[in-house]
């Protein structure tokens, strides 16, 4: 950031007058957006916004290192771009949305087809790339799939057992939630933020309320940020555990598989303790939280999170201790840091890969601009990896939650909220526990939502899990998929 | 060494099942609130308060009519009992909310206050099923809360296997097909493949606000209102999502297990 940027500034949960944002004609915001992304920024949210005949593109970038994102946009305008994804793949799929969705045609883009919807009745039905030979065969797994899981589609190139490629179609799990928050906040717009994806209710939710917040130019009351940031760290610790007994039960461990499956629902209940729903559910609302955890209840919660740690920490050491485990974790469904970079990773699995990006620490709102977590960090790239970063952010969410429900602030946990100002863009990262969530929402001159865009980590992701299959046997799948664990109606919307 | 190590943990732990339904349900959160109880006589006389907040129109106040709660695509967020000056609408704390008909989860006439609790099935379904029940998963448009916590049922605390209730791989070898989200037109098609596939006779269970009526999706385009109008359903299991106590309670209900337990 020591040259001057042409996009404009401006930190995490804010918002800037819209007309304020710098403009360009398309080529150019194309432009000014690699040169950004060739000194190290990060692309967040790539999005269009309707503008009759055509539509504006936005662009909401990070410097994790300056602790800033910063956005621009085009002209409005219709046809066809040059693609940002030629010179820099972690746009591929945003480019892809903007087409789907506004017509806007990136020219360059090597594998223009539609994100969720596909060409004929459901996803699946459009066209795959393909490897040709006598030798290869391809194998097509979902949407309906042999767990209780989300449907997806799955489409493996094969040589023998070997993956040559794997190509992703999703769009399932489409309910249209940006298209419904157009036009809100409407009575149904929070529990659909809370549904984004159920698992990371308290993430999206978080997100949806510090947007609301910057519309109305307010902050919620200190003590339900810190709310926010300890249930934050509970929905982590609860999905973490279950995804390492969910890895040991893919690798036939069952003891830890056994007692990880308890103790995730031990830390829902914690979450439960707090507002009733062991997802989080009603928990935050714009303008702060619904429920407090009073000096009572948040003994109680303590009391139960110890041992829970404790069972947690426990359960992680037989995996590591099994040199069966190790084999299987280590050298599987390997992302290399260049390419993890590359398609713009986040979270766990960029951490995994050895990128140090965590919005928390890159970018902190709320509770977290008083208190931090250090960053996990492993270099591997491999499935072990991804499990390491996860049991080392239950050890720091542990040492966390502790450290803060020690030194509650003052009381306070709900406050009134302006009406969203008219014309505004506004901006919120948020670490999930799968990592970054983006929510940018435009309002119109009446200050209701304009145009409301929200970046699942998963839509970052989804490509790393393809890139994680290559030359990995195809019966190792079913590991990789774990060890990723990505959202399908998180990414479908 | 961590083989004899994993075997004294697992020894150290003893058995984490718990009793019910032979033993007292577990408690439920206390701000949980559980079921919901409509006493639409005690309703003010023009006052609809209730009806905007509800994120999921499930509250109607037809002309001067009686009060209707839906309890089929309720999300117990419990924005209508705060809202109500009457306390017409309150929290029962009751964990048991399934259903067999969809008209059993309207609330609000006179006998019709609470929801009316699923009966077992009938003869022979109940001897064909009630010993051994395989279900296919088929996930349609939610936003995966119900799917983990069908999972959580799967775990040592909750052990369904006990139950004779087991989760199969494929639809061939099914008795039935648990169904969660509203139904997004992209899985339409699967979902139908999915249901023709289970050999008959077949159950189909509709669990969650979403896969009952649409919940917090309801009247968006690209969903439909939740199964029951593409397959007929025998169970409708409400909550967003759930609580793994919940389902527990709708799966033995139907399947005539709790007759005579503690936890019933």
């Amino acid at each position: 950031m020591s040259t001057p940027s042409s996009f404009q500034f401006l930190p995490n949960g804010s918002s800037l007058p819209w007309a304020g944002i710098p403009e360009f004609p398309a080529a150019d915001l194309v432009q000014a957006t690699a040169a950004e992304l060739g000194r190290g920024a990060r692309l967040c949210a790539w999005f269009g916004v309707p503008e009759p005949p055509g539509a504006r593109l936005a662009a909401v970038i990070a410097f994790d290192a300056d602790n800033t994102l910063a956005v621009a946009r085009s002209a409005p305008f219709s046809g066809s771009y040059p693609s940002l994804t030629a010179t820099h793949p972690q746009a591929h799929l945003f480019e892809r949305e903007v087409w789907e969705q506004h017509g806007l045609q990136p020219e360059g883009h090597p594998w223009l087809k539609p994100v969720r919807r596909g060409t004929g009745q459901a996803p699946a039905s459009g066209e795959f790339f393909r490897v040709d030979g006598r030798e290869i065969h391809e194998v097509a797994v979902g949407p309906v799939h042999a767990g209780i899981i989300e449907p997806g589609h799955f489409r493996f190139q094969c040589n023998g057992e070997e993956v040559l490629h794997l190509e992703i179609a999703l769009g399932y799990q489409h309910r249209g939630l940006e298209e419904a928050l157009a036009g809100g906040p409407h009575p149904a717009t929070l529990s659909q933020a809370e549904a984004i994806a159920g698992d990371t209710t308290i993430g999206h939710a978080t997100c949806h309320a510090m947007i609301l917040e910057a519309l109305a130019g307010a902050e919620a009351p200190l003590r339900a940020q810190w709310l926010r940031a300890l249930a934050l760290e509970l929905e982590r610790l609860a999905n973490h555990t279950g995804d390492l007994g969910a890895l040991a039960g893919d690798v036939a461990f069952l003891p830890t598989a056994a007692a990880c499956g308890k103790i995730r629902g031990d830390f829902l209940n914690l979450t439960a303790l707090i507002c009733g729903n062991r997802f989080g559910r009603g928990l935050v609302h714009p303008g702060g939280c619904r429920h407090d955890l009073e000096p009572a209840r948040a003994a109680a919660l303590l009391e139960k999170l110890r041992p829970a740690l404790r069972d947690v920490e426990e359960a992680i050491a037989w995996l590591w201790d099994a040199s069966s485990v190790r084999s299987r974790f280590e050298d599987t469904g390997t992302v290399f840091t260049e390419q993890a970079g590359a398609v713009g990773l986040v979270g766990v699995a960029g951490r995994a890969s050895g990128l140090v990006r965590d919005v928390r620490f890159d970018h902190p709102a709320g509770w977290h601009r008083f208190a931090q977590i250090p960053v996990a960090v492993w270099p591997g790239g491999d499935v072990f990896a991804r499990a390491k970063v996860r049991c080392l952010e239950i050890q720091r969410s542990g040492a966390y939650l502790e450290e803060q429900l020690a030194a509650p602030p003052e009381e306070g946990i709900r406050a009134g909220l302006e009406p969203a100002a008219p014309g505004t863009l506004a901006v919120a990262l948020v670490e999930g526990w799968r990592g970054e969530i983006c929510h940018a929402a435009l309002t119109d001159g009446a200050g209701r939502f304009r145009r409301y865009k929200i970046s699942d980590p998963s839509f970052h992701n989804w490509t790393g899990l393809a890139l994680a299959l290559r030359g990995q046997a195809i019966s190792d799948f079913p590991l990789c998929n774990k060890s990723f664990n990505l959202s399908y109606c998180g990414f479908d919307l | 060494m961590f083989a004899i190590d994993t075997i004294f943990h697992r020894l150290q732990r003893g058995c984490q099942t718990m009793r019910y339904p032979d033993g007292p349900a577990p408690a439920l959160p206390d701000r949980h609130g559980g079921g919901l109880r409509v006493d639409s006589a005690k309703c003010l006389p023009g006052c609809s308060d209730c009806v905007p907040v509800c994120p999921t129109r499930a509250i109607t106040r037809p002309g001067k009519g009686r009060l209707k709660l839906d309890l089929g695509n309720c999300i117990f967020c419990a924005a209508c009992v705060e809202a109500c000056p009457a306390k017409a609408i309150t929290q029962t704390g009751d964990h048991r909310l399934a259903a067999r008909r969809r008209e059993d989860l309207q609330l609000g006439p006179p006998g019709a206050e609470q929801v009316r609790l699923a009966a077992a099935l009938d003869g022979k379904l109940l001897r064909l099923f009630g010993r051994s029940l395989r279900l296919r998963q088929v996930s349609a448009g939610g936003c995966n809360a119900c799917e983990a916590d069908t999972n959580v049922l799967g775990t040592i605390g909750w052990d369904l296997g006990r139950f004779g209730i087991q989760f199969v791989a494929s639809p061939r070898h099914a008795d039935g097909l648990l169904i969660t989200g509203p139904v997004s037109r992209n899985m339409e098609l699967a979902l139908r493949k999915t249901y023709e596939a289970v050999p008959d006779p077949k159950l189909v269970i509709a669990l969650g606000a979403c896969a009952i009526a649409g919940g917090p999706f309801s009247g968006l385009p690209p969903v439909h209102h939740g199964a029951s109008g593409l397959v007929p359903v025998d169970l409708f299991i409400p909550g967003c999502p759930p609580h793994p106590l919940t389902i527990l309670d709708g799966l033995l209900r139907m399947l005539g297990k709790l007759e005579g337990k503690a936890g019933a």
